[in-house]
């Protein structure tokens, strides 16, 4: 095992060159305030209010210490000294107010935004959601395509202005399911299944992270989340096809190997039922357990 | 394979092929060498046994906590400076000079030892050094288990090191979230090191909490009732009651964790209907209060400074201690904002980023309450001071951060990030580190009889100030360009310049960290100019300030009564302070015991055993401490009396000190009160 990892290791650093500007080099360095989808913006807005309202506070908090430490400096024996000046019920009534003010401010925001962009809940939109079922591995992504019936690995090819409904799990330790500039992540756990609803507004390549530490090769797990035209990507999918490969029963033992810095590989075809048994592997002898749908089911 | 004899145990866990790691250990060993040499050569080794190691007396044992605090933070800003490092070499086809397998164990260590190793050694130190005194009382409720917490804490820290050179460190994180650190995963002994080393000071630290929530309840001097109590000795209060409420969980959490490594259980495991969520909420129902729990004691040394150095009563004192107590019950209901993105629905996720929102409330009232207790004050720029100014416009900062991150759909962005990286060292390093350092400046006079140099303890301060900035803001930005936390490679090229940055911070530290060593060295040898000859160095508010210091073993000759808040300053003002008793009574007290240090021992036996699989000798551990507390509890030769005559003479010479430094010029400060002779 040992062996292995540090093969791989020593591998990684020759294929780093080509993995060094994949991704985003094109695009904004502030991802997080750069986003490409509705999700992202909504969050980035209730970011930058929440960070707006805390600052009213925040500032002259800054400024009366400062100020407060200067004026009342002891060699300024011309400022009033009140040694034993311990009680104000004006000043204590509204140091109590103004952070709760803020707070109530803040929840009501909370309340409706949590419950709106819940990443459980599906995009209203005129045009049907691609399904993407996700599995985290040691350590790259899958991504199987079950209405198309094709699977890829470290790239995620979906079309913009459609919405898409990932089903996540993993087939190994907990990790987390991130295009940054698209919005909200959301755990990947074995035995499970998260849910999550993105849409990108415009065509474009992101990059798609794992954000919890999974082990050895997790700096290396990312991938590429390329969003084209409807066109384009009824495209990709008639090259997957045509390319050929299957993730039958035998490809996918060998894909479960851990790996590191994996370049992205795809699959004209995928066992039926791969995602669920990948499941029900960790759950053997129970009741599948399906998180509440809030959208349709649907029957791979 | 396992050998019956050794367990997991060969000549291969030395990791001789691993030249970092074998530096590391031989300048360890170097130093190690040198310190007992120095013992040695000193003849002291007596001496360091009968009054230290064995010693019950809070102050002793507080000093021996702060002791092994600092010598933690060494190692866990060792591990913080390599890491930065790393992450700062390692871009683009560098792979930098750590790989995965050593960098994971870094960051794991860094967490467990700055958390517990130093943060909870180092207030748990100055909370033994000051509560007695400072509630009027000669010595803790259970004087002799006080040496046990101790012991259990110092051998766990004990095992962490020895983990780099025997084996491996747990590379799951300090937070050791399964499947990843179940043994499907981690196979090595190095989640064992962690969690062992966790378990054992955890025990230790809920003997403490328990030993300390009675002594404050039950022995605070006449007069003082709970709404006269020192704001620090509250604070202490409200940690010790959260950590008697939660470190319970811990243990029970690790246990389960220990179950599943050891005995093939499926607790949390990812498979046969094992639950990683369930550790996910048991390990945060300890964790979020444990955050608190080390910076409400900071919070309170806050408090103590300001006044003491504004010259002025804490202002709103009532409202400090609601606050405290709301921050503290708050503080157990929050938990679930450290996994928002674990998919629970809407109404959790808004109940529980509320309810930590709420924290900031009272946290902010505390805020106002420093700022207002400085307004119409006459504050003199001392370090703790400056460490308490630079606290509060960090804090702010962090605090701000911290609300940003309980709104659920921004953590949706923001988890896992090196913004909260950012954030979580904003309130830990100012709220916590800061506070300790100012509470450590501030009664160092206290524990030691001479002040500390305050040209070193500036320069400490400016670089761990600048320093933080460095190292810390760019983190936020970099939270926002993507980057998350633990890797160990850096391969988007747009973080690489921030990285740099946060480099050069670490090196300001540096500076603070090294300035802070000098600081002690030059203080000691300028010991005789610094002295403290009065007892009270800056004018102070408290009981702890009118013994000598360092106060003698059994504190109070004759236990003060109480008549206000700011008990010794009252005194002052009234010409009560430093009178002579008519007469002098026996005093009881307890005596020392070697079986703290035999507990100790006998813990560390078991846990290394444990952790490599050495049945029989983890057994012999355990009989071993059972024996041992029998041994104790059946002796009846634990205390004695001081005789009369003996607290007369010891009390004498203090008198005969004061008036020496009473006909001196009043030096010390502006503010001090003649004293009756």
């Amino acid at each position: 095992m040992k062996n292995y990892l540090e093969k791989s290791y020593w591998r990684s650093v020759s294929v780093q060159g080509a993995f060094a500007c994949v991704g985003d080099c094109g695009s904004s360095q502030w991802s997080l305030l750069n986003p490409m989808g509705p999700i992202g913006a909504d969050e980035k807005r209730l970011i930058l209010i929440a960070f707006g309202l805390m600052l009213t506070v925040v500032i002259p908090v800054i400024v009366m210490a400062l100020g407060f430490a200067w004026k009342y400096r002891a060699s300024n024996t011309a400022a009033t000294y009140q040694p034993k000046w311990d009680y104000s019920g004006k000043i204590e009534a509204v140091v109590w107010a103004i952070p709760t003010i803020i707070i109530l401010i803040l929840s009501v925001l909370v309340w409706r935004d949590t419950h709106a962009l819940s990443p459980y809940r599906p995009i209203a939109s005129s045009v049907k959601p691609v399904d993407v079922q996700v599995v985290a591995m040691d350590w790259k992504w899958l991504f199987i395509y079950p209405e198309q019936g094709i699977a890829s690995v470290n790239k995620l090819v979906f079309p913009a202005n459609v919405p898409v409904s990932f089903r996540i799990t993993s087939d190994t330790v907990m990790s987390s399911f991130f295009i940054p500039q698209l919005g909200s992540q959301i755990y990947a756990m074995a035995g499970m299944q998260t849910k999550l609803h993105l849409l990108a507004n415009q065509p474009g390549t992101y990059r798609g992270i794992n954000a919890q530490f999974s082990g050895d090769g997790f700096s290396g797990m990312h991938f590429d989340a390329v969003a084209t035209s409807q066109q384009g990507f009824d495209d990709w999918v008639k090259q997957v096809k045509q390319s050929g490969g299957s993730l039958d029963e035998a490809n996918f033992k060998q894909l479960e190997v851990p790996s590191q810095n994996v370049p992205a590989q795809s699959f004209a075809s995928v066992k039926p039922d791969l995602f669920q048994g990948i499941i029900m592997k960790y759950m053997p002898d129970m009741v599948q357990p399906m998180p509440n749908d809030q959208g349709k089911a649907q029957k791979s | 394979m396992e050998s019956e004899l050794f367990g997991k145990l060969s000549l291969s866990a030395i990791p001789f092929d691993n030249p970092i790691v074998m530096d590391v250990v031989g300048v360890s060993l170097v130093m190690g060498a040198i310190v007992v040499g120095l013992i040695t050569y000193a003849g002291k080794w007596g001496y360091l046994w009968k009054e230290w190691l064995c010693s019950v007396d809070h102050k002793k044992i507080g000093v021996m906590y702060v002791v092994l605090a600092g010598v933690m933070l060494l190692r866990g800003f060792a591990d913080a400076f390599m890491m930065r490092l790393q992450q700062a070499m390692a871009y683009g086809s560098s792979m930098g000079y750590l790989p995965p397998e050593h960098y994971d164990q870094i960051f794991s260590a860094h967490g467990t030892i700055m958390i517990i190793f130093v943060a909870m050694p180092f207030f748990i130190g100055l909370m033994n050094v000051v509560v007695p005194q400072q509630i009027g009382a000669r010595d803790v409720a259970f004087p002799f288990l006080n040496s046990v917490s101790f012991w259990l804490t110092a051998i766990s820290a004990a095992l962490v090191m020895i983990s780099l050179a025997v084996g491996d460190f747990s590379k799951a994180g300090w937070t050791g979230y399964p499947p990843l650190s179940e043994v499907n995963y981690s196979p090595d002994t190095g989640v064992d090191y962690w969690m062992w080393s966790i378990q054992i000071s955890g025990i230790g630290t809920l003997l403490t909490a328990v030993n300390f929530f009675v002594t404050i309840i039950r022995m605070r001097a006449p007069g003082m009732n709970l709404m006269k109590m020192p704001i620090f000795t509250w604070n202490i209060l409200v940690t010790t009651v959260l950590i008697m409420a939660t470190f319970p969980v811990l243990t029970v959490t690790l246990a389960l964790l220990t179950l599943d490594r050891y005995l093939g259980m499926h607790f949390f495991t990812a498979d046969m209907g094992g639950n990683m969520m369930m550790y996910s909420n048991l390990f945060w129902i300890w964790g979020h209060p444990e955050v608190y729990i080390v910076i409400l004691p900071a919070f309170g040394m806050f408090s103590e400074v300001i006044s003491t150095f504004a010259k002025k009563r804490l202002f709103g004192y009532h409202g400090m201690v609601y606050a405290t107590c709301a921050i503290g019950i708050l503080s157990l209901g929050v938990w679930l904002h450290h996994f928002f993105t674990m998919g629970a629905g809407g109404d959790v996720n808004a109940v529980f980023g509320i309810a930590t929102m709420i924290i900031a409330v009272p946290t902010g009232v505390k805020i106002f309450n420093w700022l207002f207790t400085m307004y119409r004050g006459r504050i003199e720029f001392t370090t703790p001071v400056l460490w308490t100014l630079a606290f509060i416009v960090y804090f702010s900062v962090g605090g701000m951060t911290g609300v940003l991150l309980a709104v659920p759909p921004a953590d949706f962005l923001l988890h896992n990030s090196e913004f909260l990286i950012a954030h979580f060292h904003n309130v830990l390093i100012p709220g916590a580190l800061f506070g300790y350092l100012a509470g450590y400046s501030y009664w160092f006079p206290k524990m030691f009889g001479f002040k500390l140099d305050e040209k070193w303890g500036k320069r400490a301060f400016w670089g761990w100030v600048i320093g933080f900035g460095l190292a810390f803001f760019p983190l936020y930005a970099l939270g926002f360009m993507g980057m998350t936390r633990r890797l160990n490679h850096i391969d988007n090229p747009v973080w690489h310049d921030l990285l740099q940055v946060a480099m050069v911070g670490t090196l300001f530290i540096t500076f603070g960290v090294i300035s802070s060593i000098v600081q002690v060295v030059v203080s000691i040898k300028n010991r005789d100019k610094l002295r403290d000859a009065t007892g009270d160095a800056w004018g102070g508010h408290s009981l702890e300030w009118s013994l000598s210091s360092p106060p003698p073993f059994y504190n109070f000759a004759v236990i003060p009564t109480v008549e206000d808040i700011d008990a010794f300053t009252d005194m002052k003002e009234k010409g009560k302070a430093y009178q002579r008793p008519a007469k002098y009574e026996d005093i009881h007290m307890p005596k020392n015991s070697s079986i703290g240090v035999i507990i100790g021992l006998l813990a560390f036996v078991f846990g290394f055993a444990m952790i490599w699989h050495m049945w029989w000798f983890a057994l012999a551990g355990a009989l071993g401490i059972l024996i041992a507390v029998v041994v104790r509890a059946s002796s009846d030769d634990y205390d004695y009396y001081v005789p009369a005559a003996e607290v007369a003479r010891i009390e004498n010479e203090r008198f005969h000190t004061l008036e020496a430094a009473g006909a001196a010029a009043p030096s010390v400060s502006a503010n001090n009160f003649a004293y009756q002779v």
